[in-house]
């Protein structure tokens, strides 16, 4: 009996890490800034390059943070969910214009639609950085006090809007 | 003659040219430092090389980092910290050792544990499958009686 059940014991515990194994993905690295207060910075705004825009400026307000590019080829599968959801003005969305042309950059929200209230722009990659962006799109939910409570890496679907994002920005208004 | 000759031995060493970072520190320490830690932090994007081996465009925006920053005067422990604190423990290419890796760093020796008691328990088994004896002393005065009887014919 014990003969034929070692085997079949040896085989379910295999089978169960590789199917484990098989559904991780190491492609979304946890990012650590969870629960931290936002990288500080202060980069100048895509439509008016006079003016900067800085993590301060958005302090009491729940916002999201957009990484894009307009050499981002999921970015422009992410856009059309991100125009529609920018419609509910649910939130505000701050957009990172990632290593991109800032020409290139205007004319694909020229072209496609703005469902930022402001971009930046960071055209050597610095903030990237200190948001540990490391795959465009990725987008970031920040709270009332800057400290950032979700990181989505990869493009957003609608089905992440309605069961992840609108949820959590809805409990962070609540918030005091 | 000496032409052919040089010009082989100069195309041999083209690959060397195409090395994907060229960026030369000020002093041999800090080029020494420079790509040690560039070899110790993983490329994010093409996760299973490091950021010295990679010529996705992060990498070089992170090697640039490591250079700034050793160009101020931080350490290479500054360094490590600086983009762990960014990119977590998954940017190093050696995991430090703590509760969440502890299985990581203990499998192996947990397996070679496991399997040296597996041979011993084989092994013993085996040893005395070998020693017992085949048949019992009843089946062997059968046998016995048996092969008496069969002289009578």
């Amino acid at each position: 009996m014990l003969k034929y059940l070692i085997p079949l014991v040896i085989f379910s515990v295999m089978a169960v890490f590789l199917a484990l194994g098989l559904n991780l993905k190491p492609s979304e690295i946890p990012s650590p800034l969870i629960g931290k207060p936002v990288p500080v910075f202060s980069a100048p705004k895509l439509d008016d390059p006079s003016q900067n825009l800085s993590q301060a400026d958005l302090k009491g307000q729940v916002w999201l943070f957009n990484v894009w590019a307009s050499w981002c080829v999921s970015c422009r599968q992410e856009h059309e969910v991100f125009t529609q959801f920018a419609q509910q003005k649910a939130v505000t969305i701050v957009g990172l214009n990632y290593k991109d042309d800032p020409a290139a950059a205007k004319n694909w929200l020229q072209s496609l639609g703005n469902p930022y209230n402001v971009s930046i722009m960071d055209q050597d990659g610095r903030i990237g950085i200190d948001w540990g962006v490391y795959g465009v799109p990725e987008t970031f939910v920040v709270d009332k006090h800057g400290i950032v409570r979700y990181k989505h890496t990869g493009p957003v679907s609608v089905n992440d809007i309605q069961n992840v994002f609108l949820p959590l920005i809805a409990k962070l208004q609540m918030e005091a | 003659m000496l032409k052919t000759l040089s010009m082989m031995v100069l195309l041999m060493l083209s690959p060397l040219a195409n090395a994907v970072d060229a960026r030369q520190m000020a002093t041999a320490e800090l080029q020494e430092t420079y790509e040690s830690i560039n070899s110790e932090l993983r490329c994010l994007v093409c996760q299973n090389q490091t950021i010295a081996d990679s010529n996705a465009e992060l990498a070089g925006d992170l090697r640039r980092q490591v250079a700034e920053m050793l160009q101020q005067g931080k350490s290479k422990q500054d360094i490590i910290d600086f983009m762990t604190q960014r990119y977590g423990d998954f940017v190093l290419y050696k995991p430090p050792f703590k509760g969440k890796t502890s299985l990581l760093w203990l499998a192996p020796g947990l397996f070679l544990v496991v399997g040296m008691v597996t041979v011993f328990f084989v092994v013993r088994r085996r040893k005395s499958a070998s020693m017992q004896p085949i048949i019992n002393d009843e089946q062997q005065k059968k046998i016995s009686k048996l092969l008496d009887e069969g002289d009578d014919f």
